[in-house]
């Protein structure tokens, strides 16, 4: 009976002992998480994509708890909602990002830029890009070894293999920009949704001399400016022969992309203009 | 036991066609494009523009910096106009375009075939006048001359190692101008060692030339300090660190330069530019190129000028052949797909090499079976299967601590690839990655 009794006694003793030293340590050493971070870390869609420049969700938790102004914060997978939802849990203003969404600056797929060579080297952009200008006379287009398309987590993007060309599918794009960062090039660009998902952009990133860019591609940007000119609202500037259209200043009116010489400007989600007397359709597919 | 470097290596065929081909000056073109960056460090700047008159030898463009080169005009003639012109990196780069009219030299140039044996320079002039004349590693790797010449405070070289090793396939430039300009060469070494202020010189030379050991042996023995040392054939051996090792049994630390174990290291068309330029006041105009390949009607090795198109050397070693499935400007080891006939000649072109189709396409890609060929072959000590996917996987951290940086992209490690995986490819990629992310370290730091 006695054994029984000092094994429960012995027992009970070093438990009270390591009850104190545990309830003395997790005092000393208490680490302070303000529980706010799990609440915002619940609100944001745990898509880990990076897209807010933050690795991870929860670290862009936390940043979004310490800062004081989170107005130029983002979560591109979540947009405004979840931007509204997050700045209602920690009472701050939310900033009015508007919702973005990938493009493709480059159409010149296999028949408008003639191949001038074969690349036999690794199926990568990034090697491609670091070994020379690319299989064709452009050194600006796309490579077509799909560099984004293995680094796009959201199943938004493929290859064309008729056109040698990534394709986004936009319902799938959340923005995140992995795509923009794999790519050697900088041919992809997030661009404002638009009113009802509407866009207009040029669709070339060519800074070659007019003539030497149509002669490797005939869709590229040759930097005429007939564009720029066309455009009442300041919206497209020409920089090394090559238009850009500012997505915040353009008004969707579609006076630009009738003029274009080479067909670069491309527009998305538009209804079928009206056929007009004189001035020709501009028949592009659009490949965003 | 002839000696060489100790670590790794491959010996593939050597093929070496043009190599009983004398030099032969091809004729001046009529039009020549002159790319501003034809050396590693920043491109020079042009100093003429459209409708400028030049002579041969006139400087042209500016070195634009310390590590940079002056450019100078290889023919006489008119400034058609500075353009973008596609060059040997494949991609559109700013050129100088001139149009010949005659061959007029700049009038101080001594193009006399006399032999001038005696040095009268200081080393501070010869170094200054190397800088001047444009002079950058005519081997290919095409590093300023003048910047190897002055190493940095604290450090000092006991012993000019002069690389006429040639271990690439097929080129046979380099041994060319040891067989025919052998004594111009040798005071070339004098006129670098004496800027060095070293005692010692030592010409590596593959023991597949014999003809040029025996010959330059023949010419050293007048001189003293300078010696031949014949090596086994092993590629990479004209690698510099693999250099220094094989001759004198001295590893360069890794990330450190050859003149941390004392030496300097030059190639044998460098050491001729530098005599050219010291003792004939000629800057570096034209180099020997090697035009060769297996279907090659003539294969030869001509002095061109810079800025020639490649399809004048074509032509001239007896048009393209109909089988022609790449050409590489370069040995096929280390050289570099060109994208066109028309891309010019540059101070770093030691050869241009037709393959015909069957050799020029790479086999189709199976996966790594880990025979660790590529680790064994290697002559930096690196494990290429492991790199491959590192850089592939953009896990840099690990790539830099698995020392990528080392590599020399020789390409041995491709080459004896059984899965035929293109280890070097994504080495090159994980180099140039790794190298910025140090790059913005130290920057921040």
């Amino acid at each position: 009976m006695s054994v029984v009794l000092i094994t429960i006694v012995t027992l009970a003793g070093l438990g009270a002992i390591a009850a104190v030293i545990l309830f003395l340590a997790s005092k000393k050493f208490q680490v302070f998480e303000d529980p706010r971070i799990d609440e915002v870390e619940e609100a944001l869609p745990a898509a880990n994509c990076g897209g807010c420049g933050f690795p991870g969700c929860r670290a862009f938790a936390e940043a979004l708890v310490k800062a004081d102004d989170i107005s130029s914060m983002n979560c591109p997978v979540g947009g405004a909602d979840t931007m509204t939802a997050v700045a209602g849990i920690l009472g701050k203003e939310a900033g009015d990002a508007k919702p973005q969404v990938a493009v493709l600056r480059c159409n010149g797929s296999c028949e408008h830029r003639p191949r001038l060579n074969n690349y036999q080297g690794a199926m990568s952009c990034a090697v491609a890009a670091a070994l020379y200008g690319g299989e064709t006379g452009c050194s600006y287009g796309c490579l077509g070894c799909g560099d984004c398309v293995a680094a796009c987590k959201f199943d938004a993007m493929y290859m064309d293999e008729e056109t040698g060309l990534p394709v986004i599918i936009e319902e799938n794009c959340v923005a995140c920009g992995a795509c923009v960062e794999a790519c050697p090039k900088d041919i992809i660009e997030l661009r404002n949704i638009g009113p009802k998902s509407r866009r207009i952009f040029v669709s070339c990133v060519n800074k070659d001399k007019g003539a030497v860019a149509k002669k490797s591609c005939e869709v590229a940007c040759i930097g005429c400016g007939k564009c720029e000119k066309e455009c009442k609202f300041d919206a497209i500037t020409i920089k090394d022969n090559l238009a850009y259209i500012d997505y915040d200043k353009c008004k969707l009116c579609r006076k630009c992309a009738p003029v274009c010489p080479t067909n670069s400007i491309h527009e998305l989600n538009f209804p079928p203009r009206k056929p007009k007397v004189e001035k020709t359709e501009p028949e592009k597919e659009p490949v965003a | 036991m002839l000696k060489t470097f100790s670590l790794g290596g491959v010996h593939p065929a050597e093929n070496k066609r043009s190599a009983n081909s004398p030099i032969e000056v091809l004729p001046v073109p009529p039009v020549v494009s002159i790319p501003l960056a034809q050396h590693i460090g920043a491109p020079a700047q042009a100093l003429v523009k459209k409708g400028d008159e030049v002579k041969v030898g006139q400087v042209i463009a500016q070195s634009a910096g310390f590590v940079s080169a002056n450019i100078h005009s290889p023919v006489s003639g008119k400034v058609a106009k500075v353009d973008q012109v596609v060059d040997a990196s494949g991609y559109r780069k700013a050129a100088i375009i001139i149009n010949t009219e005659g061959d007029e030299w700049v009038e101080d140039i001594d193009r006399s075939a006399i032999l001038v044996k005696e040095i009268t320079a200081s080393p501070e002039a010869i170094v200054k006048k190397i800088g001047e004349a444009g002079i950058v590693g005519l081997g290919g790797a095409t590093f300023p001359a003048h910047v190897k010449l002055s190493p940095p405070p604290g450090k000092t070289c006991d012993v000019l190692i002069i690389n006429g090793v040639e271990c690439e396939p097929y080129l046979t430039s380099d041994h060319r101008l040891m067989l025919e300009k052998g004594e111009e060469l040798l005071v070339g070494i004098r006129l670098l060692m004496t800027a060095l202020n070293v005692k010692e010189a030592i010409i590596g030379i593959e023991n597949n030339k014999p003809d040029a050991i025996a010959h330059m042996e023949k010419l050293a023995s007048e001189y003293e300090g300078i010696r031949v040392q014949p090596l086994k054939v092993q590629y990479p051996q004209g690698g510099e660190k693999q250099l220094i090792d094989a001759c004198m049994g001295r590893q360069v630390p890794s990330g450190k330069l050859p003149i941390e174990v004392g030496a300097v290291v030059h190639n044998v068309g460098t050491a001729y530019a530098v005599y050219e330029a010291v003792q004939k006041n000629k800057p570096l105009i034209e180099r020997i190129v090697t035009v060769t390949g297996l279907s090659l009607a003539r294969p030869a090795n001509f002095l061109t000028r810079i800025g020639t198109p490649i399809s004048a050397l074509i032509e001239a070693a007896g048009g393209l052949p109909d089988d022609t499935g790449k050409i590489i400007g370069g040995g096929p080891m280390m050289g570099k797909a060109l994208t066109s006939t028309e891309i010019p000649v540059t101070k770093g072109t030691s050869g241009v090499l037709l393959m015909p189709q069957p050799l020029a396409s790479r086999k189709p890609v199976d996966p790594c079976i880990r025979c660790a060929k590529c680790v064994s072959v290697c002559p930096m000590g690196l494990s290429p299967y492991l790199l491959m996917p590192l850089a592939e996987r953009a896990i840099w951290d690990r790539a830099e601590e698995e020392n990528v940086m080392d590599c020399i992209e020789c390409g041995s490690c491709s080459f004896t690839c059984p899965s035929s995986r293109p280890l070097l490819d994504y080495i090159r990629l994980g180099k140039a990655k790794v190298g910025q992310i140090m790059r913005s370290r130290t920057a921040k730091a």
